[in-house]
C-alpha cells in the first residue's frame, strides 16, 4: 500500500501461489485420472497352461487339471481367496460371465475348506470346477501376482490375456471381447 | 443400535456446522449481529456430538460388532483389545471421522478458550472452520460412512494388516493427526483475519497457542513414526523419504516456519501477510499430504485401501478449501498494510532467513514426492529416494541451521557485532564456529571414508548444541521465562537429532551372515553368537525366535530375541527385529530365512549414536510444550489478576 | 565488514516489502531449479529385461529392475546370504546378483522388482520387491507391494 510504481510487480508476485496451486491441481486431477499400474505382467501369456492337477476344494465342484482346458473352448481362469477383499467385490461380475455363458474355472489360494464354503454360500459360486492351490504352485507357475486375477484361456489351453485385480462392472464386455478373440484364435492355431 | 446412535449423531454435528457456518457469515453483516452470539455455543455442541459419534465407533470396535461393514472389514475377535481400539482409526472411514472429531473439539476449544481476539475475527474463523468441516461431514455421509452395515452379519472379521499390528499404530496416527488437523485452526485464523482485515499481534496472540499445540503434535508424531518404521519394518533405515513420511513433514516445515513468524507478528508486528501465508500453507500441506495418500496416485506403506473416488473427493475439498483460500488471500492481501520495519542484522531478519529456507526445505521435499508423478504423466517410471533428497535439502538445511544459532542473539529491530554486543555475541558464536571446524577437521583427517555431508552434520551439530544455550548466558536462570527455555531445549534438540542422523550415516556398521547355531561373527566392536531358534505363538500369531547373544567389547553378553512372525488372520509375515541399546548407540539384528543348508540368514547393524535421532525430536517437543506451558500460565495469572481486580472492585462498589 | 554493519542504515521503507518478496521468490525458485536439476540426475528409473539390452543404462546409475524370476536360476553362493538368479521378461535376459535377506514369497517364476546398478553385464541389486499381494491386489489396493517398495528406498542410501 505504500508506492504506487512497485504496486503492479507486486500484484503480480501475489498471484503466485494461487497458479503454482492451479498447477498442482491439474497434476493431481492427472494422476487421478491415470492411475499409475505398477503391475508386474505375466510373461506367460502366449504360452500353454503348464501342467498341473489340483484337487477339489469345494464339496460340490470337481478339482481342476490342465486338461479341463483342452476342450475347444475358451475359458475364465479366475484365481481368487475368500479371505481377499477385492475378490468378493468381483463376484457379481463373475456371476454375470457365467450367466452369459462362459465357463469360470476357480483357484483357490492357501484357503481353508470351511472359510471357502461359506465365502461361495455368501457371494455365488459361478465356478465349474475349483482348484485347491495351498503352497501356490499354479499361481506361481501362471505368473500371477496377487489374488483376483483372471486369465482368458483358449481351446488349445494357452493363455490369452491376463486381468489383474478384480473384474469391474465395466471390464465383463472387455473380458468377453477377449474371449471371443481367444476362440477365434484358439480356433485357428 | 449404537451404529445408528452414531450416525445420527454424526447428521446432527454436520447440521450444528451448517448452523455455525451460516450464522457466522450473517453475524459479520451489520443486519445479522445478534447471530454472533449463536456461534461459539453451536460449536461446543458440535464437538460434543461427533465425540459421541466416535465413541460410539470405538464402542463397535472394542465388542467387534460383526454386522458392520467396516468392523468385519478390519477387525477380528481373536485381536488383542488394544489393536481393536486402534483397529477403529487404522482404515479410511474410521481415520476420517477421527479427522473430523479433531478438527470439530478443536474448534469446540477455540470458542470456549478464546476471549481476547476480536469478536468479529473469531466469528469468522469459527465460520472458516465450520466451512472446511462441513466438507469433511460431506465426504464422511456420503463417500465414506463408518457406520454402514452388512445385509447379514460376518461371522467373522477380516483382521488388520499383520505390519500394522502394533503399539506404534495405536498412538502414531492420532498423534500426527492433531497434528495435521490442528493447523486447520491456524487456517481458519489466517482465514477470519483475512476477512475482517485484522492482522496484527492480536491475532497472532491467539493463533500462536493453536500453532504451537498443532506443531508439538507434528513433531512428536514424525518422531514416533519414525521410530516406529526403524524398528518394525525391520530395514535398519530411520527415515525413508516415503511420501506418507514427506506427507507429515511438509506440514511440519510449514508449521515450523509458521511458529517462528507468528511470533515476530506477535511482538514486533511485522511480516504481516507472510504470516497469513503460511497459516494458509501450513494446512494446505496437511491436505495435499491427506489426499497423497488417500488417493493412491502415489504409493507408500502406509497407503489405506484407497479408491480413485475418493481421491476425487478429497481433491474437490482441497481444490475448495486451498483455491478459496488462496483467492482470498491474493484478493485481500493488497489492503492489509504493512507491518513494522527492521534492518538486515536484525532478530527479525534471522527468523526470515529460516522461513525463506524452510520454505525452500519444503518445496524441495514436495516436488521430490511429486516428481515420480509429473513423469508418469509423460509415461516414465521413475523413484525418487534419498540421493536427491538427501543432499538437495542439507543445501538449504545447513545454512539454516547456522542462522538458527545466531538469530536467537541478535536483538529485535537492529543489531550490530561491534562495542558491547561483540563480546555478548561475537565471540561467543566464535567460539562454536571454532568448535564446529574442529570437529569437522578432525572427522576428515582421522576418517577419510565419511562422506561431506555426515561429516558437515557431526561438525554443525558439535557447533549449534552448544551455541543453542547462548541465549541463557548473562540471565537469571530461575526468572527466564518458560518460552526462552522452550526455545533453547528445541532448538539443542535439533542439535542433538542432527548429531544422531549424521553419526548414524557416517559410523554405522552392517553385517550380513548365515549362521549355524553356535557360530558367532563380530559387528563393529559387538561379538554376537546365534544361541538357538525356538517357535513361539500368539493370539494371532506364529513366530520363530532366535536367541542370540551380545557382548559389548568383551562386556557381559545379553541375550536377544528377534522373530520371523507368522500372521493367520489375514496371512502375512513380519521381521521383528531386537534392539540393544547403549548409551553409545544401538545393536540391532533381524531374523531372515532358513537358507537350503540348514544355516540361518541375518542380519546385524551397529548404528553408534543412533538414539539421539529421537531423543533429539523428543527435545524438540518438549521445547515446544515448555513455551506453550509459559504461555498457559501467564495467560492464567492475568485471569487470576483479572478475578482479584474484579473481586476488590465489588468490595470497593459494596 | 564492521563498520559497514554500523552505518547499514534501515532498507528505505518503501522498498522492503518489495526486497522481502524479491528474495523470498528467488530463494524458492532456486529451490525449484535445483530440484529439477538434481532429480533428471538422482531419479532412478524403471527398466524391464528387454530394454536394457536394447539399450543399456549408464553404469552405476541407480535403477529398478523388473520382471520374473527364471525358472531354475536362483543359486545361493558359498556365504549363504549371497544370491544369483536371472530376471527375464520372456524376451531378454539380466543376471543379478544380491546380498542380504530375500522377500518371503521370492521364489522361482514370481515378479519381482529389484533396485540396484548395472555392473558390467550383472545387475547388483540393493534390494528386492517381491511382488505378491495377500488381502490387497495391485492398482486400487496395493498396499503390500509398496510396504516393500519403501524398503527399496531404504537402502538406496
Amino acid at each position: 500500500m505504500s508506492d504506487n510504481t512497485e504496486k503492479p510487480r507486486n500484484r503480480l508476485a501475489l498471484w503466485l501461489p494461487l497458479a503454482i496451486f492451479g498447477g498442482l491441481f491439474a497434476l493431481f486431477v492427472h494422476g487421478l485420472m491415470r492411475p499409475a499400474d505398477n503391475n508386474v505382467p505375466s510373461t506367460f501369456v502366449g504360452n500353454p497352461l503348464p501342467q498341473f492337477d489340483l484337487p477339489a476344494a469345494a464339496a460340490d465342484r470337481p478339482g481342476l487339471a490342465t486338461s479341463a482346458f483342452r476342450t475347444g473352448k475358451p475359458r475364465l481362469l479366475n484365481v481368487f481367496a475368500s479371505w481377499c477383499v477385492p475378490c468378493a467385490a468381483e463376484a457379481p461380475q463373475l456371476a454375470a460371465l457365467a450367466q452369459a455363458g462362459v465357463d469360470v474355472e476357480g483357484v483357490a489360494i492357501h484357503d481353508r475348506p470351511e472359510d471357502l464354503a461359506r465365502f461361495l454360500a455368501n457371494n455365488g459360486n459361478p465356478y465349474a470346477a475349483i482348484g485347491r492351490d495351498d503352497k501356490r504352485v499354479v499361481q506361481i507357475a501362471i505368473g500371477s501376482s496377487g489374488v483376483p486375477e483372471t486369465y482368458v484361456i483358449d481351446g488349445q489351453g494357452v493363455i490369452r490375456y491376463q486381468h489383474i485385480g478384480d473384474i469391474r462392472a465395466d471390464d465383463v464386455p472387455m473380458l468377453l471381447g477377449k474371449l471371443k478373440e481367444a476362440a477365434s484364435k484358439g480356433a485357428g492355431s | 443400535m449404537i451404529a445408528e446412535l452414531g450416525l445420527a449423531v454424526l447428521w446432527m454435528a454436520a447440521a450444528l456446522a451448517a448452523l455455525q457456518l451460516v450464522a457466522g457469515a450473517l453475524a459479520l453483516r451489520p443486519e445479522g449481529g445478534q447471530l454472533g452470539g449463536l456461534v461459539r455455543p453451536v460449536a461446543v455442541m458440535q464437538g460434543v456430538l461427533v465425540l459421541i459419534a466416535f465413541a460410539a465407533l470405538v464402542w463397535l470396535f472394542v465388542t467387534t460388532d460383526l454386522s458392520v461393514k467396516l468392523v468385519v472389514e478390519n477387525s477380528h475377535s481373536a485381536k488383542p483389545l488394544i489393536f481393536k481400539i486402534a483397529g477403529t482409526w487404522g482404515n479410511h472411514e474410521g481415520s476420517m471421522l477421527l479427522w473430523v472429531t479433531i478438527m470439530a473439539v478443536a474448534g469446540a476449544f477455540v470458542a470456549v478458550i478464546e476471549r481476547r481476539l476480536d469478536e468479529r475475527t473469531l466469528i469468522a474463523t469459527l465460520g472458516g472452520q465450520a466451512f472446511i468441516s462441513l466438507g469433511f461431514y460431506a465426504f464422511l455421509l456420503f463417500a465414506s460412512n463408518p457406520f454402514a452395515r452388512l445385509a447379514q452379519p460376518a461371522e467373522e472379521g477380516q483382521g488388520l494388516n499383520p505390519l500394522l499390528q502394533d503399539i506404534g499404530l495405536a498412538f502414531h496416527p492420532p498423534t500426527l493427526y492433531v497434528g495435521y488437523v490442528g493447523l486447520s485452526i491456524a487456517f481458519s485464523f489466517a482465514i477470519g483475519a483475512l476477512i475482517t482485515r485484522n492482522v496484527g499481534p492480536a491475532f497472532a496472540r491467539a493463533m500462536r497457542p493453536w500453532v504451537l499445540g498443532a506443531w508439538i503434535f507434528l513433531t512428536l508424531g514424525i518422531t514416533a513414526g519414525s521410530y516406529w518404521a526403524y524398528y518394525t519394518l525391520g530395514w535398519g533405515g530411520w527415515w525413508f523419504w516415503d511420501p506418507v513420511e514427506n506427507a507429515s513433514l511438509m506440514p511440519w516445515l510449514a508449521a515450523t516456519a509458521l511458529l517462528h513468524s507468528v511470533s515476530v507478528l506477535q511482538s514486533r508486528d511485522a511480516l504481516r501477510a507472510w504470516t497469513v501465508m503460511l497459516g494458509v500453507l501450513a494446512f494446505s500441506m496437511s491436505m495435499v499430504g491427506t489426499f497423497l495418500v488417500r488417493s493412491g496416485i502415489l504409493t507408500s506403506v502406509h497407503a489405506f485401501a484407497v479408491d480413485p473416488q475418493r481421491g476425487a473427493f478429497i481433491l474437490a475439498l482441497l481444490a475448495i478449501d486451498i483455491g478459496g483460500a488462496l483467492a482470498l488471500f491474493t484478493l485481500r492481501v493488497s489492503t492489509v498494510t504493512e507491518g513494522a520495519r527492521f534492518s538486515l542484522l536484525s532478530r527479525e531478519a534471522s527468523l526470515v532467513f529460516n522461513n525463506v529456507m524452510l520454505c525452500g526445505i519444503l518445496g524441495i521435499v514436495l516436488i521430490g514426492t511429486l516428481y515420480p508423478l509429473m513423469t508418469e504423466a509423460y509415461g516414465v517410471k521413475v523413484s525418487v529416494g534419498p540421493p536427491y533428497f538427501n543432499p538437495v535439502s542439507a543445501i538449504f538445511a545447513f545454512p539454516m541451521l547456522v542462522v538458527m544459532a545466531i538469530g536467537p542473539l541478535l536483538r529485535w529491530r537492529r543489531d550490530r557485532l561491534t562495542g558491547d554486543r561483540a563480546a555478548r555475541v561475537t565471540w561467543p558464536l566464535a567460539v562454536c564456529a571454532a568448535l564446529a571446524l574442529a570437529v569437522f577437521v578432525g572427522v576428515e583427517t582421522l576418517a577419510h571414508h565419511i562422506t561431506l555431508l555426515p561429516a558437515l552434520g557431526l561438525a554443525l551439530a558439535s557447533g549449534l548444541f552448544p551455541a543453542s544455550f547462548l541465549p541463557l548466558v548473562g540471565r537469571n536462570l530461575r526468572r527466564t521465562p518458560l518460552p526462552v527455555w522452550g526455545m533453547v531445549v528445541a532448538h539443542a534438540g535439533i542439535a542433538v537429532s542432527l548429531f544422531g542422523m549424521a553419526s548414524e550415516s557416517a559410523f554405522s556398521v552392517e553385517r550380513l551372515a548365515a549362521l549355524t547355531i553356535g557360530e558367532s561373527r563380530d559387528v563393529g566392536p559387538w561379538q554376537v553368537r546365534l544361541d538357538g531358534m525356538m517357535p513361539v505363538a500368539g493370539p494371532n500369531w506364529t513366530a520363530l525366535q532366535a536367541s542370540v547373544s551380545t557382548r559389548y567389547a568383551g562386556a557381559a553378553p545379553t541375550v536377544l530375541h528377534p522373530m520371523a512372525e507368522t500372521f493367520t488372520n489375514p496371512p502375512g509375515t513380519r521381521n521383528e527385529s531386537a534392539l540393544q541399546t547403549r548409551w553409545n548407540g544401538q545393536l540391532y539384528v533381524v531374523l531372515g530365512e532358513q537358507a537350503q543348508d540348514g544355516r540361518w540368514q541375518m542380519r546385524f547393524w551397529w548404528k553408534p549414536f543412533v538414539p539421539l535421532i529421537w531423543a533429539g525430536g523428543a527435545m524438540v517437543g518438549l521445547g515446544g510444550l515448555l513455551a506453550l506451558l509459559g504461555r498457559v500460565m501467564s495467560d492464567l495469572r492475568r485471569l487470576i489478576a483479572k478475578d482479584k481486580i474484579a473481586y476488590r472492585r465489588t468490595r470497593q462498589g459494596r | 565488514m564492521n563498520s559497514e554493519t554500523v552505518r547499514s542504515p534501515m532498507i528505505k521503507p518503501k522498498h522492503q516489502r518489495l526486497v522481502l518478496v524479491m528474495l523470498a521468490l528467488a530463494a524458492l525458485v532456486g529451490a525449484g531449479l535445483l530440484a529439477a536439476w538434481a532429480l533428471s540426475r538422482q531419479a532412478s528409473y524403471f527398466y524391464i529385461p528387454s530394454e536394457i539390452a536394447a539399450h543399456a543404462p549408464e553404469q552405476g546409475r541407480a535403477i529398478r529392475l523388473g520382471g520374473m524370476v527364471q525358472k531354475g536360476s536362483i543359486k545361493t553362493m558359498p556365504d549363504g546370504i549371497t544370491i544369483h538368479f536371472t530376471v527375464t521378461d520372456g524376451k531378454a535376459q539380466v543376471p543379478v546378483r544380491f546380498s542380504g535377506i530375500t522377500p518371503d514369497l521370492f521364489v522361482e517364476g514370481s515378479g519381482v522388482v529389484a533396485e540396484g546398478r548395472m555392473e558390467g553385464a550383472t545387475f547388483v541389486a540393493d534390494n528386492l520387491l517381491a511382488k505378491h499381494d495377500e488381502k490387497y491386489v495391485p492398482r486400487e489396493m496395493k498396499d503390500m507391494v509398496s510396504a516393500r517398495s519403501k524398503q527399496g528406498m531404504a537402502q538406496t542410501k
